[in-house]
């Protein structure tokens, strides 16, 4: 076999087994999958075993271990996209490929695959052909697109459709994604110039200064923890270490976000610049971006925005002209895996390994990336630490409510008239936001994603903020022609089996049982005892190690605690025990195997 | 007070989980003071000849017998106890429940290496008189409603006995750590 590529590649890392995650990505690029002679080769050169390579791959969703077609296409699966059409698109999909969802083409040009939520949820369906998105899917499309690939066409031409605004239509992404932005506030308000804290505020302030500002403004994590901001960079700083680092958390897997996806397409400057404001405060001298593979589109963009900032001098040595200030940004992919929006797994794939969460304590503040310290900052949340040095802290408290200050960018998708994203002081209703969004005849909204809470009607006058409903920003409208449990739990459950990482028992299994208990009682085989079952299990899911682990049963808990009736009428009355076992259809298949009659 | 009575059967298990019991050893003295034994294989008695207050169940739920042998225990069984991890969850015969049922036969029955050549009218066993083989093993509770299950591959021969112990004397059972650790 020819290694001459492998080793190419394996070179351009520096042999270093930490950059696993970019030397697979490459290969999975040059070759549509990553063959398996490939694996001994990036062992011996990176000086790692080979089941160390294997159990990497194999980790990751757009690592593939069989040729997936010239043409893959992972089309989304998540809720949204069934709302809109999903079921339609992939069956057009596999009428006119012949093959089915999990398969390639006989002649090897097509590979059809699932995929969860790939950040369009404001314009489903969508899918992602070799790295390459594609939104508001329909039939018609699809048969356009399928008949554009046996015709041999590059992917870039697959599609007929206009480029989406913003700089989505400029030469480097020319994606036909569109941004959405149906509210701006102060953060998304263009009201700055990219650079200007770096150049004009720094030389004045100390890190130390930088940090108490950032305190002042009560800024807190906006990816959904909520973990004070300022707090976070002072222990960083605190920390001993001679090398620290700062991540940007660009990885928003939660089904029905997106709005780092727009931040990071309109905004990226921003971004960068909170991560450069960030290692000024912490005393870091390295910067990365980890970014999921979805938005692989946005990297020759991304990284042309990197390079005109060194030019600038707004990255790299003495930057802004202020004596020893280093700092440089490189991005970071990752290969589709939710688990690593949790920060610690995020820092395991980082370092070229499965994206499992760590135990904490040590938090990454003191031994994160390669075991220095590091800070882990939301993508939103740099960009409004930008703002705050630039326009002050007392600005930045005027906004939001008591406990909450400040503004969140919410991504709204679903049953409404204008999906996209809305920047908003915290403290709006539910209503309000509804109301915004042009939603009528609302079942539920699911707040925070599948990890989060889906509230019934009586809760929209609840308050959006950390003390009441707190948010990473996912907003998913139901209306009431939607079958709850089956189109909305059913499905979070089966989003939750596809993305555990698997390390801890009760998400590996429990998500699993749950969902199977949910099929039981959606069949009609439902007894009062599941509902109890419902209730009683997930409690275990607490020992998980992680927050998404211990999150991963909310849309049973969630929706049985506000929606019981729904669960209710489903059940049998007066039936105490039926597990719905059917002896005549269990023997089905081995009586026609061996040639026999069933006698039951 | 008139004894309890127990019943006991292995489906699709090794009997391992009965060996286990057999480990409580001189307590089983005590036992026999406490309970006398139905269907079992302790005893050999294969039809049920009464109802009884304890079934315990060793074993998944693989063929048309099993099914037939667990809704029988059902039925004569006032509590329903799985005992052992075959039982609970379908153990090591659930490893078939991702092979195709055909790949299973022709594995045991055509290309296997003990029946290779044995088998040279390469034939699938389907004589009325065997039972009919599942889809997939089932753990017990997915066929009947059960009362208990004692976790173990085996459960410790003290977990069994506390158990039976407690159900008999209906006591509260004692689960120390050291009976249910498995590591």
């Amino acid at each position: 076999m020819d290694t001459k590529w492998i080793e190419k590649i394996v070179d351009r890392y520096g042999r270093d087994k930490t950059r696993l995650m970019d030397i697979l990505i490459e290969i999975q690029q040059e070759k549509g999958y990553i063959p398996s002679d490939t694996l001994p080769v990036i062992a011996r050169m990176t000086g790692i075993s080979q089941a160390w390579v294997e159990q990497t791959v194999s980790f990751y969703h757009f690592f593939r271990r069989e040729p997936s077609g010239r043409y893959a296409v992972f089309l989304n699966n998540s809720v949204v996209a069934n709302m809109m059409g999903r079921d339609k698109v992939a069956r057009t999909f596999e009428e006119e490929t012949g093959c089915q969802f999990g398969e390639v083409s006989e002649d090897g040009l097509i590979g059809l695959f699932d995929t969860s939520c790939i950040g369009m949820s404001d314009q489903e369906p969508a899918a992602l052909i070799n790295g390459k998105v594609f939104t508001r899917l329909t039939p018609f499309r699809v048969r356009e697109i399928v008949r554009n690939m046996r015709a041999g066409k590059p992917v870039e031409e697959l599609s007929t459709s206009g480029y989406g605004g913003g700089s989505n239509a400029l030469p480097l992404i020319r994606a036909e994604v569109r941004n959405n932005i149906q509210r701006k506030g102060p953060l998304l308000e263009e009201n700055y110039e990219t650079g200007t804290v770096l150049r004009e505020k720094l030389r004045l302030l100390t890190p130390e200064e930088v940090i108490w500002e950032v305190k002042l403004s009560e800024l807190r994590g906006r990816g959904g923890a909520g973990f004070p901001t300022g707090l976070k960079w002072e222990f960083c700083r605190r920390a001993k270490g001679e090398k620290k680092y700062i991540f940007c958390n660009a990885d928003e897997g939660e089904p029905g976000t997106f709005k780092d996806r727009v931040l990071l397409t309109e905004y990226p400057g921003l971004v960068f610049e909170g991560m450069a404001l960030a290692a000024y405060a912490a005393g870091a001298s390295e910067g990365i971006l980890y970014i999921r593979y979805e938005y692989k589109y946005l990297e020759r963009y991304l990284n042309h925005v990197l390079e005109e900032m060194r030019k600038n001098n707004l990255l790299g040595k003495n930057i802004a002209g202020i004596e020893g200030f280093d700092f440089d940004i490189r991005l970071q992919y990752g290969a589709g895996a939710y688990v690593c929006g949790e920060e610690s797994a995020l820092l395991e794939s980082a370092e070229g390994k499965r994206g499992e969460p760590r135990f904490k304590p040590p938090f990454p503040v003191e031994k994160g990336y390669l075991g220095r310290p590091t800070i882990i900052n939301n993508v939103e949340t740099l960009c409004a630490a930008v703002k705050i040095l630039y326009f002050g802290s007392e600005w930045y408290r005027t906004m939001g409510t008591e406990n909450s200050k400040g503004t969140k960018v919410l991504s709204i998708s679903g049953d409404c008239r204008y999906p996209g994203i809305y920047e908003l002081e915290w403290g709006y209703t539910v209503n309000d936001i509804l109301d915004m969004a042009g939603a009528d005849d609302v079942q539920a909204v699911q707040v925070g994603g599948p990890s989060g809470t889906l509230i019934s009607p009586e809760e929209f006058s609840r308050i959006i903020c950390y003390k009441d409903l707190a948010t990473g920003g996912s907003f998913i409208i139901f209306n009431n022609r939607r079958d709850i449990l089956r189109d909305v739990v059913h499905n979070f459950m089966e989003f939750f089996i596809e993305e555990s990482c698997g390390s801890c028992v009760p998400c590996r299994n429990m998500p699993w049982l749950l969902k199977q208990k949910l099929e039981k009682i959606l069949s009609g085989h439902g007894v009062w005892k599941d509902l109890e079952d419902l209730e009683k299990w997930p409690e275990i899911m607490k020992i998980n190690r992680c927050g998404l682990g211990q999150t991963a049963a909310n849309p049973v808990i969630t929706s049985l605690r506000n929606f019981r009736a729904l669960y209710e009428e489903k059940i049998q009355k007066g039936r105490c025990f039926d597990e719905g076992f059917d002896l005549e259809k269990a023997v089905e298949e081995s009586c026609e195997v061996v040639g026999r009659i069933p006698l039951i | 007070m008139r004894k309890k009575i127990i019943a006991t059967t292995s489906l699709a298990g090794c009997f391992g989980c009965h060996m286990s019991f057999l480990d409580i050893d001189e307590r089983i003295l005590d036992l026999v003071e406490l309970v006398e034994f139905d269907k079992s294989p302790i005893d050999d008695i294969k039809k049920f000849t009464r109802e009884c207050d304890i079934g315990l169940i060793e074993g998944g739920v693989c063929n048309s017998e099993n099914v037939e042998v667990l809704k029988e225990f059902r039925k004569h069984c006032k509590v329903l106890v799985s005992f052992g991890e075959c039982a609970i969850m379908g153990g090591l015969p659930a490893l078939r429940n991702t092979v195709p049922i055909r790949e299973c036969f022709e594995e045991a029955y055509l290309h296997g290496p003990s029946v290779e050549e044995a088998n040279e009218e390469m034939i699938l066993p389907n004589d009325e008189e065997l039972p009919m083989i599942l889809d997939k093993v089932y753990p017990c509770h997915e066929v009947v409603k059960i009362d208990y299950f004692l976790p173990g591959c085996p459960p410790r021969a003290d977990l069994i006995w506390n158990t039976l112990y407690a159900l008999v004397t209906g006591e509260e059972v004692k689960i120390p750590y050291e009976v249910i650790k498995y590591d």
